[in-house]
This record gives structure tokens, C-alpha cells and sequence, in this order.
């Protein structure tokens, strides 16, 4: 590759100062002389039951009067000891565990470990399932983005978006509940390809979506965007540069609205992404006003592909040709997509038998609250439960 | 006794001037029950009214469309344990509800209803009714510091800083309308019934007046009486806080549902003052474009009519209610209501209640409006943090205020200056 | 790629300056109980610039201490945690090697092959939780 198409998924400034930086610069460790409780700061224990924590997470808040000097995350309470779980199930047993990590958009961890066992087998779900398991996918993105979106301004304040939001979510659950029978925790997909063939008037639903939504985005655009009060509370708060967010690990939409313009979808395509026309939308400053626009222009490439799926949907078998016993040759294989959240990895190590022998599940929330830290160094307590809500963390998937 | 009642009814001053005791005693009571029933009222159309705006429908089932909640909160919490801090000070932990309550409703010694609809009138009336209401900040924060707790402590530390600051605003924002007073006369006036006199005279609403200075003062006002009242989009101290409620967090049962009551008066009050000051108090809207006895009897209509379309809109509930035997208690009450609120319009059809009643009618139709637009903003806005909340009160309103202040003087002198000023503007 | 424990540290940092894998995906391990140096720890790393994913495995037995990958990505921090967490392998140079998915007071390893499932923790969910059992 010539180097123009190297450096095609960062943005110029972040291609030049990459070479300089050197790890230790990027993380302040400059509180490491300092005890945590040192006795003219406040410690703030934000604890695990808080209503703007989404989820039980508990941050240990260090205080100089209103601004924060540094933070501590202590997760855990929603372990459920997934991984070792997978040790003792077979390949097909394991699949609805994958749902209730991330349970808001279960449809994408379900997606990432049907592929990952795929490439263990090294085959491909045929045409018709990977178009059928792109447009389930995109349909919760959206839904995802729209839990972020009301959580979040509820948290900031505005009362209003959190219900007009969850009734567009309404319609994609109905849709998956059509489809599956389960509105949540979905269990979409199986190894091989889809089971449930798309029901009469799916097309027809997903379309009547998409025509709705689009108008809809635009009101809650209308109704934040440029809102006085919700830029003030969310420009230039929690503002994380391109350089910080790549070493920390951090994925999604937070990178992307750092700058950097990378996504799973376009730079390593898996399913049948390679065949729809979509944009990545980026953002400047890497703070929650950017990551906001980010998300909402997300919601609206979705939808576009979405509507290219619905119309392109080809005919054929909806399930690839394997054994129904799983036995996957021995090997590793480690395999992720773009989930809603970020950059969904699954690494699996299979021994031959038809119990995975190591199943890893690299959660993107896990990795993107580790930014958390750095980000609200110097803000005030009021900012922290924005910055918490824009990293949009499924404790579920934290803690797995 | 009869002869009192009739000396008053035929009265032209408020029974406070008339020194008429049993009147004042009596309009004291009636404004105290009408500020309670106000604050039940405002608790059920805020959550309907709210929940309408998110597209969901509020509470339905305590009484026919939720019509009782109000009632069935207020039982809920005057039967609620009584639960006081263990360190608390419990002097000051129990006056601190009753300061603020008390100031709330002293308040309305002085709002006028109409001409001799107010308990008194003082000639000092808007003085009172702002020095009042900021000693309503003291009672904050004596419930913040008697709770013996961290978090309430802070909170109320907040409120009143923002309350206190707040309320420069909305000094010179009266100081303003105050000035407008002076205009025609030549002598200005505190006294509430004499501003709306005075807008009355001058044939305009002062919002109106030297448009847009009366605006500019109006629009200080409405911003900073929210933040006064600790509303939304200024109420971080209330919300989450230091992730708790607040300098109510350690008040449960009858002493929280004094604060509620307090916070509701002083939205209350300090609509009636807007409306007072700005909005022509209760005159009616147009009494001299549209003069003449003709239309004053169309207006003098309109409170009627008003209750006749509430009832209406009542009975075409009771029509829409589902028709199956779970819901006929609710059916025969919502019955009830309307037929109860078309009564009240057909009271109002009397010529002589409706001669005395109109003023009352558009003075609460105007505070109304003026609670509407507090749900609205709740529903609408996300909530500022605390420093640009300070920023906006003392950067953007204070200078702005000021300015007002300084524009609205110069052009009362000079009046002539203002067609030159208009006249070059436009 | 499978690299001896003892330049672990140097291979990663010389990928991360060198060729560019500035993004450190994941660091895992795996237990293989019967083989003569157990664990695998798994680092997962991708590059930006070439759009390329490499695995890193070095082979470890029981109780040797790897060099921490913190300081050359900070991401390395909460993932060699857990790593510690689960496994119980520790990493040197790592600024808070404590546990971050388990009680701190928890006993054992839990994604080890040999971790008693069922007997789990008993003392501590004794002590803290007051219950007799998890089960």
C-alpha cells in the first residue's frame, strides 16, 4: 500500500504527531505522590446506585471544592463470569449468553460471536443471511444511539428526549420482536447464518422505519443542536484528543468523534458491509457536544444502509452448510466488529471439542471507561455525570 | 353584621384601607385557601401537562384523568413517618419548613386580585413582596444546616447563592417598571394597585411600553424569577446535586410538603408580580381599543364561557371513557366535575358576581399562563450547572438590568427622545 | 507470533515504535494446565497505519512475572488487571495491580482450569455476605 492509503483512516494532524508521542507523556500519572485521601480534598464516593450512573458503577470522585483532580472506577457488581461460563457450554449453547452482555444492543454481540465461530470454520453465512443480519445490526445501532441519546439528556437535564426517544426504540423492538419473539435479549442469529427467515412485510417494516425516523432525528437535533443550555453543558467538557484516545484503546463513536475517521465497517468489512455506500461522520474536538453530533449523524448513516439492505435483499438459503454437531478444528481466532459501543472482539480458542476451550470477549466499554480518568481531570462534579453518559457504558458489558 | 357585609360589597378600596377587619380577616382565609387549592391545581397540571409534552399521559387512575392525585399525595404525606436527622438541631430543623412556608404566603398580603380584591395595600406594596420573599432564603438555609449532613448543607448553599443573586436581576427589573409608574403622573408608586392604576391610566401594559424596554424588563424578570424559585432550567440544586436532593433530602412527610407548598407560593408570587407589573395586573386585555359597553359585556363573558368549555371538554371525557363496569366511579366522578365546573360558569353568568369576579378572572388567567410557561421550560430545557448559572446572573442579567434601568430613566425624562430613538432604530 | 517471555517486553515495545502498532486491542491469557509452562498470554495488537492485526503470544509458567505493558499503552493498565484478576498472573511495573471484576478480599483465580467452581469463595461470601453459600 502506498502511503496515502496508509494513513487513509487517521486525520492529518493525528498522522504527523503520532511519531513523537511516546507513551509516557499521554497519561498523567502525576497524582502518584499524593495519597487518595489527602486531607484538604474531598473524596465523593458517586456510588454503585445512582441514578446517572447507567448501570452499577461506582466512581470514587477526588475533589478540590467543585473540580474534580482525579478519579477512580470500581466496577465488578454486574459479574457474571461469562467467560468461564462459556467453558462449559457448547459452541450453539454459549450464543444467548453473548446477548446479555451488552444488553442494550444485543443484536451486535450476538452478530460479532456468530462470526467469530464462523471464521473458526472458516465459512460465511450466505448472501441472504448477511444482508438479513446487516439490517438487524443497523436497526440496533439506532436503537443503542437512542438509550444513549435519552439517558444522556436526561442526565444533562432535558426531560423531554429520553420518552420520544424509547418510542422510535419502541418501533425497532417490535420489529425485532416480530422477527425473534424477544424484544431485548434477541438471540438473533445463529452460527451458519440466520434461523428465522425474514417475516412477510419485514422489508415493508424496516421502510416504514426508516421514513419516520429520519424526520424524527432532525426534532431531536432541532430540539439540542443548538440549544443554548445543552451547548454550554456539553462543549468543551470531557474533551479527549486523537492521540489519547488510540493509546488508551478507546473505540466508536468517542475516537471517531476525536478525529480520528476509522471504523470496523470500512477498514476491515465483515458481513456484507463492503456493499453499501455509507459515510463515517467525525467529529473536531473530541468533546461530548462532538460526540453527540457524531452519534445522531451514525443514526442517520443507518438508517441509509438499512434502506440499500431492504432494497438489495437478495433470495437464497438463510443458513451456511455445517455440521450439526460444532466441532471446529483446533485454533484461535480472534474476530471483531463495530458494535454500537465501539470495537466488539472476540477471541476464541477452540480444542477440538464442541465446548470452546477459552472464549475472550474484548468489551469496547470496558477499555472506553478507562478513558474516563482523563477525561474529567479539572472539570467540576456536574460534568462527570455528562462525561459518563457520553462514553455510553453498558455495565453489563464492563463487567461481563 | 349584615350591614358591614354590605358596606364592604359596595366598597371601592380593598378592606385593608377601609380598615374593615372582618373583611381583611376573611380575604386573608381566602387567599390562603386559594394559594393551597392553587398548589394542588399546579401538582396535577404540571404532571399532566409535562407528561402530555412527553408523549405519555400522566396519571390516569386516581380519580377520573388523575384528578385526585393531588389529594392522594397530600394524604400520603401527611400520614408519613416523621423522620428527623440524628444530629440535627431540632429547633431550627423545625422552624426551617415554617420560615419558608410563612414567607411564601405573607407575600400575598399585597397582590391584588382587582381593584378591592387584596387583603391590603400597602403604598410600599412591591418592596414588601421582594424583602418577603428574600427572607424565604433564610429558611433555605437554616434546612440545610440543621440537617446535620453533608450534602444537604451544600445544597442549600447553592439555592440560596443562586437565589440571592437572582434577585438583583429582578430588582432592577422592578425598579424599571417602577420608573414607568412615574410617567404620566409625575410621581412614581411602590404600591401594587397603583402600578396597574398606573398602566391603566397610561393606556398600555408596561410590557408594551417603549417597546422594547418594557420587554427587555419583562424577559429579566420571567428569567430570573425561575432562577428565584429554584425551577427548571435553574435547578441543579434540586436535582441531582451532589448527587442528592438537595436542602430538602433530610425532610420527609408534612414537613417536605411545606417546602413544596413554599416553593409553589413563591412561583405564585412572583407571577403575580410579573403579571402585576408588566402583564396590567387584572385589567382586562384592550379596555380601550376595544372600549364601549358592548364589549366590555364580551369580556365581562369570558370567565363564564371559559368554565363553560372546561366542562364541556369534561363531559366530552365522561363521553370517551371506556364502558365497562371497572370504570364507572371514575365516570360519574369525572360527571360530577364537569357538571360542577358548569355550574361555576352559570354563577359567573350573574350579572352582579360577574361584575365583581372578571377582575379576579384575569388575574388568575394571566398567572396561569405564567405557570404554564414554568412546566414548559421544565419540559423543554436541559438544566444549567452552577457556574454558568452564576455566570448568567451576574454577567448577563446585572449589566443587562442595569442598562434597562438607565434607558428606561433617560427616555421617561426625555420623552421626546424616544420617538427620535424609534424613529432612528427603525 | 510466539515469543519467549524473557524479550516479551522488548518485541511489544519494538512493535509499537517501530511498526507502528500504536492500539493495543486486548491482552488476555489462557490456561493450558497440563503443558509444562502453563499459561499463554495473548496480546492483541493492530496498526492504524497498515490497517493489520497482530497476536503476540508468550508462553509463562506459574508465578513468573511479566513486564507491564502500561507504559507503552496505557490501555494495558484495566486489561492486565483483569488478566491478574482472572489468572493471577502478575505484571511488573504495573502502577495498581489489584482486582477490578472480583471483591477485593476474593480468593483464587477464577478462569483458571483448576478453580474450584463450585466450592468458589465460601469464606468471603461467609463473611461479607452473611449467607452460608453462593449456591
Amino acid at each position: 500500500m502506498n502511503d496515502s492509503t496508509r494513513t487513509a483512516y487517521l486525520s492529518p494532524q493525528t498522522a504527523q504527531t503520532r511519531r513523537g508521542a511516546g507513551a509516557p507523556d499521554l497519561l498523567d500519572l502525576d497524582t502518584k505522590d499524593q495519597t487518595f485521601l489527602d486531607a484538604t480534598e474531598l473524596v465523593l464516593n458517586m456510588g454503585p446506585q445512582h441514578p446517572s450512573t447507567h448501570g452499577v458503577l461506582r466512581v470514587i470522585l477526588k475533589l478540590d471544592g467543585e473540580k474534580v483532580l482525579g478519579t477512580e472506577c470500581v466496577i465488578g457488581y454486574l459479574h457474571r463470569g461469562v467467560e468461564k461460563i462459556a467453558e462449559n457450554r457448547t459452541y450453539t449453547m454459549f450464543n444467548p449468553y453473548v446477548d446479555r452482555m451488552d444488553y442494550v444492543a444485543a443484536v451486535s454481540n450476538g452478530l460479532g460471536y456468530c462470526e467469530a465461530v464462523e471464521k473458526l470454520f472458516a465459512t460465511e453465512a450466505p448472501q441472504r443471511a448477511q444482508y438479513i443480519r446487516v439490517i438487524l445490526t443497523e436497526l440496533c445501532r439506532i436503537a443503542s444511539h437512542q438509550v444513549w441519546l435519552g439517558t444522556h439528556a436526561l442526565d444533562i437535564g432535558a426531560l423531554t428526549p429520553l420518552f420520544y426517544c424509547f418510542r422510535d426504540r419502541e418501533e425497532i423492538l417490535k420489529i425485532f420482536e416480530k422477527y425473534c419473539g424477544a424484544r431485548l435479549t434477541t438471540h438473533a442469529f445463529r452460527i451458519g447464518g440466520c434461523i428465522y427467515e425474514a417475516y412477510d412485510g419485514f422489508e415493508q417494516d424496516c421502510k416504514n422505519f426508516c421514513d419516520a425516523f429520519l424526520p424524527k432525528s432532525d426534532e431531536y437535533e432541532e430540539l439540542l443542536t443548538t440549544n443554548r443550555i445543552w451547548v454550554g453543558r456539553t462543549k468543551g467538557i470531557g474533551i479527549l484528543k486523537p492521540e489519547d484516545c488510540i493509546a488508551l484503546g478507546v473505540t466508536g463513536p468517542v475516537l471517531r468523534a476525536s478525529g480520528v475517521k476509522w471504523d470496523l465497517r470500512k477498514a476491515q468489512p465483515y458481513e456484507s458491509y463492503k456493499a453499501f455506500d455509507f459515510e463515517i461522520p467525525t467529529g473536531v474536538n473530541g468533546d461530548t457536544y462532538d460526540r453527540y453530533l457524531v452519534r445522531i449523524q451514525e443514526m442517520r448513516q443507518s438508517v441509509r444502509i438499512i434502506r440499500q439492505a431492504v432494497d438489495g435483499l437478495p433470495s437464497g438459503p438463510i443458513v451456511a452448510k455445517i455440521p450439526k454437531v460444532l466441532k471446529p478444528p483446533v485454533g484461535e481466532v480472534y474476530h471483531s466488529i463495530e458494535a454500537p459501543k465501539g470495537e466488539l472482539g472476540y477471541f476464541i480458542v477452540s480444542d477440538g471439542s464442541t465446548q470452546p476451550y477459552r472464549v475472550r470477549v474484548r468489551p469496547p466499554s470496558f477499555v472506553n471507561l478507562q478513558a474516563l480518568d482523563k477525561m474529567v481531570r479539572g472539570m467540576l462534579v456536574a460534568d462527570v455525570v455528562a462525561v459518563i453518559g457520553t462514553l455510553d457504558i453498558v455495565l453489563g458489558e464492563v463487567d461481563r | 353584621m349584615l350591614h358591614a357585609i354590605k358596606a364592604y360589597l359596595s366598597s371601592n378600596v380593598t378592606p385593608g384601607e377601609a380598615g374593615d377587619y372582618l373583611w381583611a380577616t376573611i380575604y386573608i382565609l381566602l387567599v390562603v385557601i386559594g394559594i393551597s387549592l392553587a398548589v394542588l391545581a399546579m401538582n396535577w397540571l404540571e404532571r399532566k401537562i409535562l407528561a402530555h409534552m412527553q408523549i405519555r399521559l400522566g396519571p390516569m387512575r386516581v380519580g377520573p384523568h388523575g384528578l385526585l392525585q393531588p389529594v392522594a399525595d397530600a394524604v400520603k404525606l401527611l400520614t408519613k413517618e416523621d423522620i428527623i436527622p440524628d444530629g440535627a438541631d431540632k429547633l431550627v430543623f423545625w422552624s426551617a419548613p415554617v420560615v419558608v412556608t410563612m414567607t411564601a404566603f405573607t407575600t400575598f398580603l399585597v397582590v391584588p386580585f382587582g381593584r378591592t380584591h387584596a387583603v391590603t395595600d400597602m403604598n410600599i406594596g412591591v418592596l414588601f413582596m421582594l424583602g418577603i420573599s428574600s427572607l424565604g432564603v433564610l429558611g433555605i438555609i437554616m434546612a440545610g444546616w440543621s440537617s446535620n449532613s453533608h450534602y444537604p448543607l451544600l445544597g442549600s448553599l447553592r439555592s440560596s447563592a443562586q437565589m440571592v443573586s437572582y434577585e438583583i436581576a429582578m430588582g432592577f427589573a422592578i425598579v424599571s417598571a417602577v420608573l414607568m409608574t412615574s410617567l404620566q403622573t409625575g410621581t412614581g408608586t411602590l404600591s401594587m394597585i397603583g402600578i396597574v392604576e398606573a398602566q391603566n391610566a397610561q393606556q398600555t401594559w408596561f410590557i408594551f411600553k417603549y417597546f422594547p424596554l418594557g420587554f427587555l424588563a419583562f424577559a429579566i424578570f420571567a428569567i430570573a424569577m425561575v432562577a428565584e424559585t429554584n425551577r427548571a432550567p435553574f435547578d441543579l440544586p434540586e436535582a441531582e446535586s451532589e448527587l442528592v436532593a438537595g436542602f430538602h433530602t433530610e425532610y420527609s412527610g408534612f414537613r417536605w410538603s411545606l417546602f413544596f407548598l413554599a416553593e409553589y407560593g413563591a412561583m405564585l408570587a412572583v407571577s403575580s408580580i410579573a403579571v402585576t407589573l408588566w402583564l396590567g395586573g387584572w385589567l382586562r386585555p384592550f379596555p380601550n381599543w376595544l372600549s364601549g359597553a358592548l364589549w366590555d359585556l364580551a369580556f365581562s363573558l369570558v370567565p363564564a364561557l371559559s368554565f363553560f368549555v372546561l366542562a364541556g371538554l369534561s363531559l366530552l371525557g365522561v363521553v370517551r371513557m371506556p364502558k365497562i363496569p371497572q370504570f364507572r366511579a371514575q365516570t360519574a366522578g369525572l360527571l360530577m366535575f364537569g357538571l360542577l365546573l358548569g355550574f361555576i360558569g352559570l354563577t359567573l353568568l350573574v350579572p352582579a358576581v360577574r361584575v365583581r369576579v372578571q377582575d379576579i378572572f384575569w388575574f388568575v388567567a394571566k398567572v396561569a399562563f405564567f405557570m404554564y410557561l414554568y412546566i414548559w421550560y421544565r419540559g423543554t430545557f436541559p438544566r444549567y450547572r452552577f457556574d454558568q448559572l452564576m455566570k448568567v446572573g451576574w454577567k448577563v442579567l446585572l449589566p443587562l438590568g442595569l442598562g434597562v434601568v438607565i434607558v428606561t430613566a433617560v427616555v421617561g425624562v426625555r420623552q421626546e427622545l424616544w420617538g427620535v430613538l424609534a424613529g432612528v432604530s427603525r | 507470533m510466539v515469543v519467549d517471555s524473557a524479550i516479551c517486553y522488548e518485541v511489544l515495545r519494538r512493535m509499537r515504535e517501530d511498526e507502528q502498532f500504536d492500539y493495543c486491542v486486548d491482552i488476555t491469557a489462557v490456561h493450558y494446565p497440563k503443558r509444562e509452562q502453563p499459561f499463554d498470554v495473548v496480546y492483541i495488537l493492530y496498526s492504524f497505519h497498515d490497517n493489520e492485526r497482530v497476536r503476540v503470544k508468550t508462553l509463562i509458567t506459574d508465578g513468573e512475572r511479566l513486564r507491564s505493558a502500561v507504559s507503552i499503552w496505557p490501555t494495558a493498565n484495566w486489561l492486565e488487571r483483569e488478566v491478574f484478576d482472572m489468572f493471577g498472573i502478575e505484571f511488573d511495573g504495573h502502577p495498581d495491580l489489584k482486582r477490578i471484576l472480583l471483591p477485593d478480599g476474593w480468593k483464587g483465580h477464577p478462569l483458571r482450569k483448576d478453580y474450584p467452581i463450585l466450592q468458589q469463595d465460601k469464606d468471603w461470601v461467609q463473611i461479607n455476605l452473611g449467607i452460608e453459600s453462593g449456591q
